[in-house]
């Protein structure tokens, strides 16, 4: 077909199906929406209308992908043709489940920027950030009692990319999708409202670091074309099965594009932003760039090695495999020195970054000896995103309460003695922590356990080896963080904030989701299983 | 739907410790000893429904995670039953024993009902080992038993330095191993895959093939050395004897009585039946290792001076005779393998207690501090006497059949090795026999002649002699307990593909 070939000669009307779209559409229209409602309403009303905005779109789009889940109208049964939305998004099984989990959880993390109760009456968010750190204007808007409202809609437009970017099935869709995540986040991180000058610091670097990972994304996708012709997925799959294979077009191509997606995921060695990142951005956006992004980028990654790249499984194995043993290696034993919970908590989601490449590394999925309604590479990889998404909200949202003359303080020795003195914050904590370290009957055991297999399934049964050794110095980690909470003398200067309703309904849904899906993990794991591979458009 | 005996057999005593935690009214000790009486009198309603019914089917089965293949099962066969009435049987006298532990002032960091509720998880976590049918479930259990029993070396045993350091060594070679194994389960679960199905199930695994390839091999190793550590074997088993000085009488009665033996338990239940060829393959290491500890643990015994430590290492001795037995793979050795595990949970379970009593009373464990305890008090030495024999397998009592057979198997096989091991069980009277004279005959040691005024009170006779007259009827009437093991051990000979070697006469060729 002349079309597959020199696809840009020829233009066919695209037939854009709006109801696959909807639950992308009404989270992007709810961030135009709220760029208006910033601008028109009144000061006072906005940080209302704002929250409920970004929730009603939040829970709409929810509501969507929910019920048209598994429906015949998703196109789940039948192959959707490159006639349909360009060929260029793809809402096929894995792009439901990530969409469901990323609204999930940016819901989740909207209720913690909503949160103003923790924070004596306002929100966690710089009042003026235009303004310069210490100036007058600053105090100015500080005494004014200003908020800012906007980070809704930057919340919103930022989980709007992520969704195009999980569904992309075309590299420049995909750097769209990329840019529309990233730049929201980059604003988002400058605007905490305490210790501002560190807030700006991380989100520059933030910047500096993701604009040089854009290029480096853009650069290799523009090898990619000049390899297949192509920015579509299938194309380049084709060019592939023709014969194409060693093409130092693709290897270079490849290579690019991953450094590009490993730095959102915050692999080693790409992952030396996160910790600063972490550390200086407002806590409730922590929570949503640590999970969010991250669950992107890995299904973003997925879909990238799965369906262009298939067939070149056997060169791309091996590099997933090594740096996730270097991640694996890298994120615990720094993990295990930090003195702030920020820190340790984001060298944590690097180390989390290992695991999760560990089952990328197997790459176990039907056309290679799974049988349907196991956990295979992208079932495997998708529960355990959801409990380490489970048990980072929760972490972060302990993180907004434990404070000290009105601040964070996210000092480790500052948590001493605090699990002791408030047993529910220390359960929360308890749950949490025993989930992300994998210990069993939480779900993040049974995470681990369906990532291990995945992989050593799929051939690398040395990096089951290393990664059931490094869980060791992982578990470290997070018992040296509870024999802190537990065992440690009290700091009276500490206070615990109680949590308002968003952070409470934050918490307890969390800790139930750790514990429900490490007790009874079976109707989760079936869910997942349900929509576990990829479709690829057909192009002649 | 029959009634789910087995869960409740394994939760009742969960349930049990979770009632001395939340009703703080009710006298903890009590609550404790009334439901291990209960799990006892479980334990042998579902021994009873067992052994009087062939066709009755225990077993049961829930879904829990298709993905992996994993499911909530249970059942329970010959071995498991034995180990379960073990356990119900050890518990209940160890609550009586140590009545009063934590309930006076004293080294006890925490109250007499935390002590009956950690017991009371210690039993229902083995209880779940023993029956579990699924390797996620045996895993988990396995390693959940590793908590309460931490707690029970750090909180109540007599230097509060000194228990907290074993508790800490304990718990690290218990998560050692524990991640050795979940590596293996990873590899079991693959493995098993590759015919397209995962099973998780224990009975389901042994019907595939997961032996002959090279991962087998790595595989086999992961689990052989969990429990290795486990079931102390030279030279994993330095934590044995510091976490035996460390506790008290009846925490170290319970974690070498029922604990350790989750480590043979699974050499059973994954080494030889999943990985028959590997066995074979890693025999001769293994009968190595066995033969070490059997020498290594006698010898040492002989020259300890604290008595908990002493105990600890002929325990060390008796798990090498175990290990020897179930991998020599022949129908005798086996069944005497699985009857030691028993037998040793009974004798050595009576001499811990016997040897706690001495302890608590002469307040040091050093050999040096007793002598001629026989004049003041004949009861207790004679207990001690008895234990002790028990100990060093004289016939007439369990041990000296379970011995026996196990010897008897060796030697069919690898008559050299029997030999050493031999060597183990002269050692064995020379341990006992010599640490009974230095402690009950002799000139009276006046310091201890004190203290021991008085005979053992009735409460510390109920607590042992039950061991002692199990002791001596499985001596002289084994067979119940080995019509109850040998369909097992035939069972396992044949999932393991070994058949017993002909009698061969020799010098007739």
């Amino acid at each position: 077909m002349t079309a597959a070939v020199l696809p840009l000669l020829e233009f066919t009307p695209p037939t854009i199906d709006y109801v696959r779209l909807l639950p992308f559409l009404i989270v992007m229209a709810a961030a135009c929406l709220g760029v208006l409602v910033e601008a028109f309403v009144r000061r006072a009303w906005r940080h209302e209308v704002q929250v409920g905005l970004a929730l009603v779109a939040l829970v709409c789009a929810l509501a969507v992908i929910v019920t048209g889940w598994g429906s015949d109208a998703l196109g789940l049964a039948d192959p959707i043709g490159p006639d349909q939305l360009v060929g260029s998004v793809m809402v096929d099984g894995p792009t439901q489940v990530f969409w469901l989990m990323l609204v999930l959880f940016a819901l989740l993390s909207v209720c913690l920027m909503a949160e103003r109760r923790v924070y004596a009456g306002r929100n966690a968010f710089a009042p003026m950030a235009a303004a310069i750190p210490g100036s007058r204007a600053e105090a100015e808007a500080d005494q004014a009692g200003l908020e800012h409202a906007e980070v809704f809609p930057l919340t919103l437009f930022s989980l709007s990319g992520m969704m195009l970017f999980v569904a992309a099935d075309d590299l420049l869709l995909m750097f769209v999708g990329l840019e529309i995540l990233s730049l929201p986040l980059y604003v988002l991180a400058a605007l905490a409202r305490h210790r501002r000058l560190v807030s700006q610091e991380a989100a520059l670097k933030y910047f500096l670091l993701g604009a040089a990972a854009s290029a480096i994304f853009l650069f290799g996708a523009a090898l990619l074309f000049a390899y297949a012709g192509s920015f579509d997925f299938d194309l380049i799959a084709l060019r592939y099965d023709h014969g194409a294979a060693a093409d130092r077009l693709l290897w270079a191509g490849l290579g690019l594009i991953l450094v590009g997606l490993l730095f959102k995921i915050s692999a080693v060695p790409f992952h030396s932003w996160a910790p600063d990142t972490y550390q200086g951005a407002p806590t409730p956006v922590t929570a949503f760039m640590a999970v969010c992004t991250k669950i992107a980028a890995v299904a973003a990654l997925l879909r990238l090695l799965f369906v262009a790249l298939g067939a070149a499984r056997w060169t791309w194995q091996p590099i997933i495999a090594g740096l996730a043993v270097l991640t694996m290696l890298v994120g615990p034993l720094l993990g295990a020195v930090q003195h702030n919970v920020k820190r340790l908590l984001a060298y944590s989601s690097v180390a989390h970054a290992g695991f999760l490449l560990t089952g990328l590394a197997g790459a176990l999925t039907l056309q290679s000896g799974l049988t349907e309604g196991q956990f295979g590479a992208v079932s495997a990889i998708s529960f355990y995103l959801v409990a380490y998404g489970l048990a980072t909200i929760a972490c972060f949202a302990a993180v907004t309460l434990v404070q000290s003359g009105g601040r964070e303080a996210t000092e480790l020795a500052a948590w001493s003695g605090l699990g002791r003195r408030h047993p529910w914050f220390g359960l929360v904590m308890l749950v949490s922590l025993l989930s992300l370290a994998g210990i069993p009957l939480t779900a993040g055991f049974v995470g681990k356990f369906a990532i291990f297999t995945t992989a050593w399934r799929g051939g690398y049964w040395w990096l089951a080896l290393a990664g059931v050794l490094f869980s060791l110095v992982a578990a470290y980690v997070y018992v040296r963080l509870l024999v802190t909470l537990f065992f440690r003398p009290s700091d009276d200067q500490v206070e615990l904030r109680l949590p308002g309703p968003a952070t409470a309904v934050v918490l307890t849904l969390t800790v139930i989701g750790s514990l429900a899906f490490g007790l009874v993990p079976g109707p989760l794991a079936d869910l997942l299983g349900q929509a576990s591979v990829f479709l690829r458009s057909v192009h002649g | 739907m029959t009634f789910p005996w087995l869960t409740a057999l394994a939760v009742l005593p969960l349930l049990g410790a979770c009632l001395i935690g939340l009703v703080k009214a009710w006298p903890g000790r009590l609550v404790g000893l009334v439901t291990a009486l209960a799990s006892l009198a479980l334990g042998g309603w579902v021994a009873w429904l067992q052994v009087s019914d062939a066709a009755v089917d225990l077993s049961e089965r829930v879904g829990w995670l298709d993905a992996l293949g994993s499911a909530y099962a249970l059942r329970l066969d010959g071995m498991g039953l034995a180990m379960v009435l073990l356990t119900v049987v050890l518990v209940p006298l160890v609550l009586i024993a140590e009545w009063r532990t934590g309930a006076e002032p004293g080294p006890a960091r925490f109250s007499s009902g935390t002590f009956s509720a950690l017991v009371l998880l210690v039993e229902s976590c083995s209880l779940f080992v023993f029956l579990a049918d699924d390797a996620i479930l045996f895993y988990v259990f396995f390693e959940a038993s590793l908590i309460p029993m931490y707690f029970l070396i750090g909180g109540f045993g007599s230097d509060p330095v000194k228990r907290s350091a074993a508790a800490v060594k304990f718990l690290l070679f218990g998560l050692a191993g524990g991640l050795l194994m979940l590596f293996a389960l990873v590899g079991t679960g693959a493995l098993s895959a590759r015919d397209g199905q995962i099973t998780m199930s224990l009975t389901e695994l042994a019907a595939r093939q997961l032996s002959g390839s090279a991962l087998s091999q790595v595989v086999f190793v992961g689990f052989f050395l969990a429990f290795a550590l486990k079931a102390p074997m030279v030279p994993g088993h330095t934590w044995l004897p510091q976490a035996a000085a460390q506790s008290t009488g009846g925490g170290a009665a319970l974690m070498v009585g029922v604990l350790d033996k989750l480590g043979t338990f699974g050499m059973v239940r994954f080494c030889l039946v999943l990985f028959p060829q590997e066995a074979h393959w890693a025999t001769p290491v293994i009968i190595g290792l066995a033969v070490l500890s059997i020498l290594y643990g006698a010898f040492a015994a002989l020259g300890q001076r604290d008595l908990l430590r002493l105990v600890a290492f002929t325990s060390i001795s008796h798990f090498g005779f175990m290990v020897l037995g179930l991998f020599t793979l022949t129908t005798s050795s086996l069944t005497g393998s699985i009857f030691y595990m028993v037998n040793h949970g009974l004798s050595t379970g009576a001499l811990f207690l016997l040897i706690g009593y001495l302890v608590d009373r002469r307040g040091s464990a050093q050999v040096s501090a007793f002598g001629g305890l026989a004049k003041v008090a004949p009861v207790l030495a004679g207990f001690t006497l008895v234990a002790g024999l028990g100990g060093l397998a004289l016939p007439g009592t369990s041990s000296f059949v379970s011995e026996f057979m196990v010897m008897a198997g060796a030697w069919s096989r690898f008559p050299l090795v029997a030999a050493l091991a031999a060597l183990g069980t002269v050692f064995a009277a020379l341990y006992i026999l010599w640490t009974y004279q230095r402690l009950m005959t002799g000139p009276l040691n006046e310091a201890a002649a004190e203290r021991f005024s008085s005979d053992l009170p009735w409460r510390q006779r109920l607590a042992v002699a039950p061991l002692l007259f199990a002791i001596l009827a499985l001596g002289f009437f084994p067979r119940p307990a080995l019509d109850l093991i040998t369909p097992t051990s035939q069972t396992i000979m044949t999932e393991a593909g070994a058949t017993d070697l002909a009698p061969v006469v020799k010098g007739v060729k």
